[in-house]
């Protein structure tokens, strides 16, 4: 069983959201990334997806201890998007429409390890579970996999993100049961 | 100088604390409802409005928790809940469809010192705006005015699908009297021979129905949070003072 | 649609952290100056912590996270609390 400690297995997808759900059009929609060079690298919906979506099927633990194991998504590698990004920074921050926050190391983001996700269970990402993109980091606690992904920013420190302030812990492994501070 | 008088009743709010319940009785309240009656001896007693936080925990840990409005209780005596089934809900499916007599609760409370009516405090008259299962707590308010034989003005306006949707119907039908009026709204279906428009609650049955801003009533209002932002705006549109407006949402649309 | 309760649901959580109920306690968001009593913020209670909004401005004006053995809280939104005595 592919349970981390703690967590309870379930069948559907609670919604859980820190404030109201953002209605985010893809033909408005934008993905900022900003490096330490000040350059501002732009994708439109169009523009992600042609960097290539590919099938996932993933994992997903919750802190509040549920999780979903084989999970089917498609997405965009975090590869591809940073594949012509060169920064001496090692941590990211991914920003949200609505003002949510979270803080990741750059390598929890590369190598196959993480995607922006625009479809899940089989149909467009639903704006109440994020849509229309969001991030998907399955290796890290799911309030990591920032929804309304709006922007990522190059950081020196590992700064804490919206809910890390607010008493969660700063990496969120949760095979070692990192929930809190 | 002197001091301004200290209501003795802010000394004598009962205090919070978890207890344990036992289920004495479970009955069908509505056809999506139930009515739950709980055994608690450390139970303090609670002020009308209050609520209670009721824990679930299963047989793997798994905790779940959620706040309901309290009908009535006594002091180390009983607790009664009219709890209703969401459908997509985590809670109220098991407290309305498979809590039995003999079975244990964990609940916490009374909690809520902004939402709740004492006798005593003000002869202002009194509003009350219930929708659907948000009745619970003004229900509670109206029960607590005729056990104290408060002479206050009381009026409920009760916003509800059917006549079998109605909660405590038989009770608040026994309260009605000179200090007590009750307004009923159907908005599906209203029963043979009701004389008013079956339909939403509109601003104008609001301002018809209910006591006039420029009698500076206290109102509560609970039920979804939709319904109560817009009875709460209209209730303002109409010279209500926000600060005469307590609302208690209960979630939804 | 995410739906948001108010204040009033916090009155459990903060039991234990206050000597008495502080949802009628006024308090003041540090965005935008709005001055209501803590039931009346837009509570979110369908996330990894309790979060309180001002109804005013949307900010975040406290938090509450559970974790077991402790509890997380953060006033940080609000510039003040007014306790009766």
């Amino acid at each position: 069983m592919r349970l981390p400690p703690g967590q309870t297995l379930v069948q559907d997808w609670p919604v859980l959201s820190a404030g109201p759900t953002p209605q985010i059009d893809t033909a408005d929609w934008e993905l900022t990334l900003q490096d330490e060079t000040g350059a501002d690298h732009r994708w439109s919906w169009d523009e992600l997806l042609a960097l290539g979506v590919e099938d996932v099927t993933v994992d997903i633990h919750c802190v509040t201890h549920w999780s979903r194991l084989g999970m089917s998504w498609r997405g965009v590698s975090l590869d591809k998007v940073f594949e012509n990004v060169e920064s001496e920074h090692e941590y990211v921050m991914a920003h949200s429409y609505g003002g949510y926050t979270t803080n990741l190391p750059l390598e929890d983001l590369l190598d196959g390890k993480a995607w922006i996700a625009t479809e899940a269970d089989g149909g467009p990402l639903h704006p109440e579970h994020g849509g229309p993109a969001r991030l998907l980091v399955p290796h890290l606690y799911f309030w990591k996999s920032a929804k309304w992904l709006h922007g990522l920013t190059m950081m020196p420190d590992n700064e804490p993100g919206f809910w890390e302030q607010y008493g969660y812990h700063i990496y969120g492994d949760p095979w070692k049961e990192e929930r809190y501070w | 100088m002197s001091a301004p008088p200290v209501t003795p009743a802010l000394r004598l709010r009962p205090r919070s604390a978890w207890h344990v319940a036992t289920v004495v009785e479970t009955r069908r309240e509505t056809p999506t409802a139930a009515r739950l009656v709980l055994d608690v001896p450390t139970w303090p007693g609670a002020d009308a409005g209050s609520h209670l936080d009721l824990r679930l925990t299963a047989p793997d840990g798994y905790q779940a928790s959620r706040s309901y409005s309290i009908a009535s209780s006594t002091p180390h005596g009983q607790v009664v809940l009219a709890v209703d089934e969401l459908p997509d809900g985590e809670v109220s499916p098991f407290l309305v469809r498979e809590v039995r007599a003999g079975d244990q609760l964990e609940l916490h409370g009374p909690l809520g010192a902004f939402f709740v009516w004492r006798p005593g405090e003000s002869a202002r008259p009194v509003q009350l705006v219930a929708g659907g299962s948000g009745v619970v707590p003004l229900y509670a308010m109206a029960a607590a005015h005729g056990v104290a034989a408060d002479t206050t003005r009381f009026q409920l306006l009760y916003s509800v699908r059917t006549a079998a949707d109605t909660f405590f119907a038989d009770e608040l039908a026994a309260l009605t009297g000179p200090a007590f009026g009750l307004d009923v709204v159907y908005t599906r279906e209203a029963p043979d021979g009701w004389p008013d428009a079956v339909g939403r609650l509109t601003r104008e049955t609001l301002a018809a129905r209910t006591v006039p801003a420029v009698q500076r009533p206290r109102v509560y209002v609970c039920g979804s949070t939709g319904f109560v932002e817009a009875v709460a705006r209209w209730l303002q549109e109409l010279g209500h003072a926000a600060d005469d407006i307590h609302t208690e949402r209960f979630g939804g649309i | 649609m995410t739906h948001h309760l108010d204040g009033n649901v916090l009155a459990g959580a903060l039991s234990e952290i206050f000597t008495s109920d502080v949802t009628a306690a006024r308090a003041r968001c540090a965005g935008c100056g709005q001055t209501s009593a803590i039931a009346e913020a837009m509570v979110y209670t369908d996330a990894p912590g309790l979060v309180a909004r001002c109804a005013g401005c949307d900010q975040v004006l406290a938090t509450v996270v559970d974790a077991g053995d402790r509890v997380m809280l953060s006033l940080a939104g609000l510039s003040a609390i007014e306790l009766r005595r």
